[in-house]
């Protein structure tokens, strides 16, 4: 009972915080709602049943991410100019075709979703033991694909973020 | 003596190769262009005397010359067919066409295509023999196609003047025509029969095809189609006037005595296919009669001399058809023949006058040529007289007078077409004699220039000769040929008169007409210039001028849509399709291009446009 | 246990996938069509993890785990680009990097 109603408040406070965030006209306050969102799906993640991948959700999206994007809006230093521009770019009808385009996705996906109707419960908890087992077991290719790929990452970083030479100018 | 029969068509055409291929001078010319047809014509006279006086047993001679060709089935033969039909045509067509090249000797000499034209007229009378004699219709078709090369390279003969060239293309065009039809008709016949022999086809028809069969009626038309172009008949007679810009000793040959005689021919030689197709028979009887008609009332407006002597071709030869289609097959030989003479020499006497006038054509210009070319009148008188029919005398009154007794009395003939005959017999008098009268009667409008020599001369009298003693030899001409056309005059249908009241008020309506050309063009001649001027016979005066519409009909049915077609095609439609696929590909290209805007955001929302397009199919299907 | 159904955890993961698909569209500063992309992955992983808990087994947060690998790779790259972008350009408008078009 409790699971239930948690999980729908939380639900709606997902929504809600990422229907703001993505309609505000300062970077800064759209991250904050983002990490307000995360959150709120980090407790859903708990009434569903997987305790680890809400820590995960804590820790690395809402603690890692999100404060990465902080750090380059916080570098960027864009000022008060950036909100009327946003403003402008976020006229009436800027939202018409995303929204029709949205809500018809929407409607697909729920529909499929929908109809039919098996009646089928998240109703059991994985360990944070069961995911060590099966991340060191049958996906363990996939463990070492995605350090291969955190490793691509840094690398393309480094490079990228390299002290600006004149030949680049 | 019957051997010497492949010599006849030989050689003229030896003749012609040899003055095609060396530069002589005028005098040689002349010498081996006419000596090469006297020889054909006396050695065709020899083998004519052989024939009818040791007659070979079945009635024909066949000379076969070699085997053409063997293919699946279709083998003709080079080879020659003597029998009295063909006999009849060799010698006249041989013999007119000697007198018309002694004539030319003269009229031509001075042009400086002298050795060309010797060239063509051998070609041409080569060509026409081998047509007359041939043993299968392939070899009639070989003859018939070189007549009609003759007569398009003689036609635009003076080549320097472009409307020859064109006189001499519409020749040609309007007979390829007919000869079309009559391509198709030999298809047809070898298809149907599997000969072209002429002979074995005659058997075969008779014994495969009832009368009135598809076959036949098919074949038949066919081949009427071929004989209606090359003797310039309704519809396709448009040539005929047109051709008149050729000189003139290739009208008086050409398009008087020899080719436009084919058809007639071919018809006659095909006699048996068209007893078994009555249809087309009566076909051939209407279009002569309708053809006779429609080119009197035209002779009778003409003001060019030589067109006036055309369209009476065209209306003489209607006559000829006539006598085949009613059955009357003798009779249409006959006025061959009688044609050949006096038609022949009507031509060399206007071609002496148009010399004389110094190019002269208009016969309202003329006048009173009476005293300054005695010989040239008598003999034109001659001519005129025995193409209207003068009674007793001259050799057309006898023949034209038994198409008109063979128009009625014939196996298919009737009332009607007696009183159309009858009705041409009083046109072609009244146009001859107003032709006479304007030319050779009244005052003189134009000055005498030249007066023509013995070269010019003799031919004339002889044909005059001919025009008059031609006539009596209607009944040994009859029996001779009854053989291979037979037809008893008189006997064939109940007739309500006879032959002598026939001639009687043949002769009749010829004074008539004789009478009213004398009124109108030599005593008032007021009287037929204010008809001409009234109104509505003015309107009917152009209309008959220019041949009743149908050149202005023919432009507006066929020249017109070929030449729009031309230019439609000229800016090649075909490619334009291939370009305008290309095309199409590259305003495909242009818009798809539109969709690359290089922006993000629209093509993450292209991207999930296709999603929904996905999942939408997966959610329908 | 508890007796969510497994449609709601779906229906929410599309729900903050349809969200995040509507502020890519939407925005035209380069940082928050990222941020947009996050939001995607989020929902997605949402749905990944419902399926997994409906089954009982780990493979659902497994994958959420790796996407999770993923989206960390990606977003360090892309800032990384925009930052380059930025010193150029002095714009962070998304459609002033249309040059490849046509």
């Amino acid at each position: 009972m409790t699971m239930e109603v948690a999980f729908f408040v939380s639900g709606s406070v997902a929504v809600i915080a990422t229907i703001l965030a993505i309609t505000r006209l300062v970077a800064v306050h759209a991250l904050l709602y983002l990490i307000v969102s995360l959150l709120a799906v980090a407790v859903v993640f708990y009434t569903m049943g997987a305790p680890l991948v809400a820590a995960l959700e804590v820790i690395i999206y809402a603690g890692a991410i999100v404060v990465l994007f902080l750090f380059v809006v916080m570098m960027m230093n864009l000022g008060v100019r950036t909100q009327e521009i946003e403003s402008k770019w976020l006229a009436g009808r800027a939202w018409i075709g995303p929204g029709i385009l949205s809500a018809l996705l929407l409607v697909e996906v729920i529909y499929l979703i929908v109809r039919a109707p098996v009646y089928a419960t998240m109703s059991s908890i994985s360990t944070p033991k069961q995911i060590g087992l099966a991340l060191y077991g049958p996906y363990l290719l996939g463990v070492e694909l995605a350090s291969m790929l955190l490793l691509a990452a840094l690398v393309g970083v480094c490079h990228l973020g390299r002290k600006r030479s004149e030949a680049r100018q | 003596m019957l051997r010497l029969l492949w010599l006849v068509p030989a050689i003229p055409l030896a003749s012609a190769l040899t003055l095609a291929l060396l530069r002589l001078s005028q005098r040689t010319v002349a010498w081996i262009g006419t000596c090469s047809i006297a020889a054909s014509s006396l050695i065709s006279l020899l083998v004519s005397i052989s024939f009818v006086n040791a007659p070979p047993i079945s009635g024909a001679y066949t000379q076969v010359l070699w085997r053409w060709f063997n293919v699946d089935g279709l083998r003709p033969e080079i080879a020659l067919y003597l029998d009295p039909l063909s006999l009849v045509m060799m010698v006249v067509v041989a013999f007119v066409s000697f007198l018309i090249h002694l004539y030319s000797t003269e009229f031509m000499s001075g042009d400086d295509g002298y050795g060309r034209f010797f060239a063509y007229m051998n070609l041409f009378v080569g060509s026409m023999l081998t047509l007359v004699l041939a043993d299968n219709l392939l070899l009639l078709y070989l003859g018939w196609e070189g007549v009609g090369l003759c007569s398009y390279l003689l036609i635009g003969f003076w080549y320097r003047d472009p409307a020859n060239g064109r006189a001499g293309r519409k020749a040609f065009i309007v007979t390829r025509t007919g000869d079309t039809a009559m391509v198709i008709g030999l298809f047809l016949l070898f298809h149907d029969l599997g000969t072209l022999n002429i002979q074995d086809l005659m058997h075969r028809a008779a014994q495969y095809w009832p009368i009135g069969s598809t076959g036949a009626l098919a074949a038949a038309f066919l081949l009427l189609g071929g004989a209606v172009g090359k003797s310039a008949q309704l519809p396709l007679q448009t040539w005929l006037p047109d051709a008149m810009a050729g000189p003139t000793p290739v009208s008086a040959l050409i398009h008087a005595a020899t080719m436009v005689t084919a058809g007639v021919y071919l018809i006659a030689r095909t006699h048996i296919l068209y007893s078994l197709a009555p249809q087309a028979q009566f076909a051939v009887a209407v279009i002569g009669a309708a053809t006779l008609l429609m080119a009197g009332f035209s002779a009778l407006t003409q003001h060019d001399l030589k067109r006036v002597l055309a369209y009476s071709t065209i209306s003489q030869i209607g006559y000829m058809f006539l006598a085949l289609g009613v059955g009357a097959w003798p009779a249409a030989i006959f006025h061959f023949m009688t044609h050949a003479f006096f038609k022949a020499l009507l031509f060399l006497g206007a071609g002496i006058v148009i010399e004389s006038l110094d190019g002269e054509h208009d016969i309202f210009r003329m006048g009173g040529l009476r005293q300054k070319l005695p010989v040239p009148f008598w003999t034109f008188l001659i001519a005129g007289c025995s193409l209207a029919g003068l009674p007793l005398i001259t050799a057309g009154a006898f023949s034209k007078g038994w198409i008109v007794w063979g128009a009625y009395s014939a196996a298919n003939g009737s009332a009607g077409l007696w009183a159309v005959a009858l009705a041409g017999v009083f046109l072609t008098a009244l146009y001859t004699f107003r032709m006479i009268f304007l030319v050779f009667f009244g005052q003189q409008n134009s000055q005498v220039t030249r007066k023509p020599g013995q070269a010019m001369m003799i031919p004339c009298v002889i044909l005059a000769f001919l025009s008059i003693a031609g006539g009596y030899i209607r009944t040994p001409f009859a029996s001779y040929l009854s053989a291979v056309l037979p037809w008893n005059p008189g006997i064939t249908r109940r007739a309500s008169f006879g032959e002598m009241f026939s001639e009687g008020i043949v002769a009749l309506v010829f004074f008539l007409g004789l009478c009213l050309a004398y009124v109108f063009f030599l005593r008032r001649r007021d009287y037929s210039s204010a008809l001409a001027s009234s109104p509505a016979s003015s309107v009917l005066h152009r209309f008959w001028f220019s041949d009743w519409g149908m050149d202005w009909l023919y432009h507006r049915l066929f020249v017109r849509p070929v030449v729009w077609m031309a230019k439609v095609g000229k800016g090649d439609p075909i490619d334009g399709f291939y370009t305008g696929v290309g095309r199409l590909n590259e305003i495909v290209w242009r818009g798809l291009s539109l969709s690359q805007s290089g922006r993000l955001r629209w093509y993450a929302a292209v991207i999930a446009a296709g999603a929904i397009v996905l999942i939408g199919v997966v959610i329908f299907s | 246990m508890t007796a969510i159904p497994m449609a709601d955890g779906l229906i929410l993961g599309g729900i903050l996938f349809a969200l995040g698909l509507a502020g890519l569209l939407l925005r035209r500063n380069l940082l928050l069509i990222l941020v947009s992309i996050e939001i995607m992955l989020n929902g997605a992983g949402v749905a990944f993890v419902a399926a997994g808990s409906r089954w009982g087994q780990a493979d659902g947060q497994v994958m959420f785990l790796f996407t999770l690998a993923a989206a960390a790779a990606e977003v360090a790259v892309g800032l990384a680009l925009l930052l380059t972008h930025f010193h150029r350009r002095q714009t962070l408008d998304a459609d002033s990097i249309s040059e490849m078009r046509g």
